[in-house]
């Protein structure tokens, strides 16, 4: 064999690469790689979008890298619980961002298991989330105290029902409420298979959204488009953001308000749901459970020859995916202190939709990775080009050769209303090049881990990419 | 003892009577066989004692449980389990998984334990893997249990339906075809595996067949369908020169010149 010798990028980076995937090198590479983003986005005042990917990288190297078990946890904690927080609070746009992420993310795995493990196509999914939401927005607000008034004329003062700590009963609440949803929805819908399946729910998601609007007579219940505020959040005492002021403010620079702390509350709240909701999926993936719903999905006929009961299982998936959306809903409603009809439409449902295909259909890392980045390009490109678009404007400047000056560009050109042509693009590009999404999903090597795996070395064997650096 | 009795089963499709008042016994611990022309009612016979039709008529009994009514995932427990005509594997899934699957019943994974990864889980699940592994050993699967399924030659698909059938441990298994598609060499091996399941395992089969040689050398009594009707019933030898069976497959005429050859 001749070496080409010429230079080849790709290879020289997956050397690189190679070298520190694993062992010390990895720890030492994975720390270093960590400061150095952190800091660049700590120091980073413009917020460029470029900076944070690189600092959000640093997860997918955690997942990516071969590094034991401890050491991953470590890493991780230190991220999500140190250095989020600092750069967070430093930048409050960055909790923001995380938050989206988490719960989206959350979202798109509830999905995942209705529509990638299940195979069955839900287009109203994000009803679930608006019963969640509504369910703290009515119980945690004054609405209930003012049923039979014309929206928008409470008087002034009327009190609140509940007290604000109610909010983490509320959240288990919105969990339950939303798989019994979930599981009224199904009983009916789930005698239809295919697409008459997806235009069902479709329609049950209007239907939720639909509600919401028009609930507002003959009692006032959701208070109808103008919808629900303030909604209350749950109290930090006093003593704890005393211990966080004093340690934080002097990293982040200014003393930290009630407004970040609460940016900084529904930050941790997202993550540790969605923590719980992945080791949830991981492990009903891998279980009896688990199983039963992918083999619906390849073969409705053959699973149910199989001893598969497919209306139970159907509606435990319906179930389990609803309730994720429902707890999230309900600190969607905390965190805003204001819902309404609008952020229910069928838009959301779509988005949703786009972030599991996006990401990989029935992949658990996939989803994940694609619901941070429909919500990065959501928050961040798109609003950044907004923002450099509206410069331009102010600017006075104009086009060179055609002479048109960029103060007269029509506010339709405004790229944050660009969203649903990026779901569209996304939806297409994906389904033509890559369906099986940026990281497709794979079974569980059952042999390999048993060690019962190739008794004989098979004759066909052939050197992987990692085999032949070594050799080299 | 009788396992599996059905009388004057009859399942109608419009206007079209698939299986027309069939009358059907097969004791426990035999290998059976139906055979009859394409369009005869084979296939849909065991879709009527699997659940997945529910004939208008008739009775079946199963060990002692009336099947009409129930609903295929509730018969797949009472132990009745099956292949398809055409190989109806989750395609996606690896091999063992979906043998795996075919254990679904015999689990006792309450969703607590499996989110909890309890004790008694993790070894239900290990207790299954090894099952698994044995059931791909019994069938000759190789090497394969990572595969996906549908990667696997169709011989192979062929061993995976079998194990995941057996892994249910049903008391009676249907066969549907299960050697159309395969050279005489892989037809030889799957009558010995057939005989396999019987001797070692102790389970009845009743076959679909087509290929007369897996027919007549395994089954202890066969049974002939044309129209949807049962037409003659019998050992091999009998079935063999019994005039109607030979009139449904090769037509009146040769019928008539065997029965003149036999005469002369």
């Amino acid at each position: 064999m001749t070496k080409k010798p010429s230079f080849n990028l790709f290879s020289f980076i997956g050397g690189l690469y190679h070298k520190v995937s694993s062992g010390r090198n990895a720890v030492i590479f994975l720390a270093v790689y960590m400061a150095l983003t952190s800091l660049w986005v700590y120091f980073d005042s413009s917020r460029s979008v470029i900076v944070f990917l690189l600092f959000l990288a640093t997860v997918l190297l955690i997942y990516k890298l071969k590094l034991s078990h401890r050491t991953k946890v470590i890493f991780a904690a230190v991220l999500a619980l140190v250095i989020v927080p600092i750069i967070g609070v430093r930048n409050i746009f960055y909790l923001e961002v995380m938050f989206q992420i988490c719960v989206f993310a959350s979202l798109a795995l509830g999905l995942n298991i209705v529509v990638g493990f299940t195979g069955l196509l839900n287009l109203g999914y994000v009803a679930f989330y608006a019963v969640g939401a509504y369910l703290w927005a009515i119980f945690g607000s004054q609405q209930l105290n003012m049923l039979h008034q014309i929206p928008g004329s409470a008087p002034v003062g009327t009190p609140f029902l509940l007290a604000p700590d109610w909010f983490y009963l509320f959240a288990f609440l919105g969990l339950a409420v939303a798989a019994i949803v979930g599981i009224l929805l199904g009983l009916p819908v789930l005698r239809v298979r295919g697409d008459y399946l997806a235009i069902v729910t479709l329609g049950f998601g209007e239907v939720i959204r639909v509600l919401a609007n028009n609930l507002d007579k003959p009692i006032n219940l959701t208070n109808g488009p103008q919808g629900i505020t303030p909604i209350q959040q749950p109290t930090i005492p006093q003593g704890v953001q005393d211990v966080l002021n004093a340690i934080l403010s002097p990293v982040v620079g200014h003393t930290i308000s009630i407004g970040e702390f609460y940016n900084l509350f529904f930050y941790l709240a997202a993550l540790l749901v969605i923590l719980v909701i992945a080791l949830v999926v991981i492990r009903l993936d891998d279980s009896k459970i688990g199983r039963a719903w992918t083999a619906i999905r390849e073969d409705e006929v053959s699973a149910v020859a199989m001893g598969i009961p497919l209306v139970k299982m159907k509606l435990a998936a319906f179930a389990v995916g609803a309730s994720f959306a429902g707890i999230m809903g309900v600190l969607f409603a905390a965190n805003r202190t204001f819902v309404s009809p609008e952020s229910f439409d069928f838009m959301q449902s779509i988005g949703v939709l786009t972030m599991v295909i996006l990401g990989g259909i029935g992949s658990i890392p996939g989803v994940i990775v694609g619901a941070s980045v429909v919500v990065i390009l959501n928050l961040q490109v798109l609003q950044g080009f907004s923002l450099f678009l509206n410069d331009l404007r102010q600017s006075g400047g104009v086009i060179p050769i055609i002479n048109f000056a960029w103060k007269d560009l029509s506010s339709q050109l405004d790229p944050a209303k660009y969203q649903r042509l990026l779901f569209g693009l996304i939806l297409i590009i994906m389904m033509i090049y890559r369906q099986a999404g940026i990281i497709p999903a794979v079974r569980r090597k059952r042999m390999q881990k048993a060690g019962q795996a190739p008794l004989q070395p098979q004759a066909e064997v052939k050197p992987t990419v990692e085999d032949s650096h070594d050799a080299a | 003892m009788m396992l599996l009795e059905t009388k004057g089963v009859t399942k109608r499709f419009g206007g079209l009577v698939a299986v027309h008042n069939m009358d059907f016994t097969e004791e426990e611990g035999k290998i059976y066989s139906i055979i009859g022309p394409n369009g005869a009612g084979k296939t849909t016979f065991f879709n009527s004692l699997t659940g997945i039709y529910r004939p208008e008529e008739g009775t079946i009994t199963f060990d002692g449980h009336m099947l009409i009514g129930k609903r295929p995932d509730q018969i797949s427990r009472l132990a009745v389990s099956r292949t398809f005509q055409n190989i109806r594997l989750f395609a996606t899934m690896t091999v063992v998984e979906n043998i795996l699957v075919g254990m679904n019943n015999r689990l006792h994974q309450n969703p607590f334990g499996t989110l909890l990864r309890s004790r008694a889980f993790r070894d239900e699940e290990d207790k299954a893997f090894k099952r698994a592994c044995e059931l791909m050993d019994f069938v000759g699967l190789k090497n394969v249990g990572d595969e996906l399924a549908s990667s696997l030659p169709y011989g192979g698909q062929r061993r995976i339906e079998i194990a995941r059938a057996l892994a249910s441990q049903p008391k009676l298994l249907l066969l549907d075809e299960p050697t159309a598609g395969m050279n005489p060499h892989e037809t030889d091996d799957a009558i010995a595996l057939f005989r396999r399941v019987r001797d070692e395992l102790g389970i009845t089969i009743l076959l679909i067949e087509h290929d007369m040689r897996v027919v007549m050398g395994i089954s202890e009594r066969i049974t002939v369908m044309d129209y949807g009707e049962k037409i003659a019933e019998g050992t091999p030898a009998e079935i063999r020169s019994n005039p109607r069976v030979i009139e449904a497959y090769l037509g009146r005429g040769a019928a008539a010149e065997q029965l003149a050859e036999s005469e002369a």
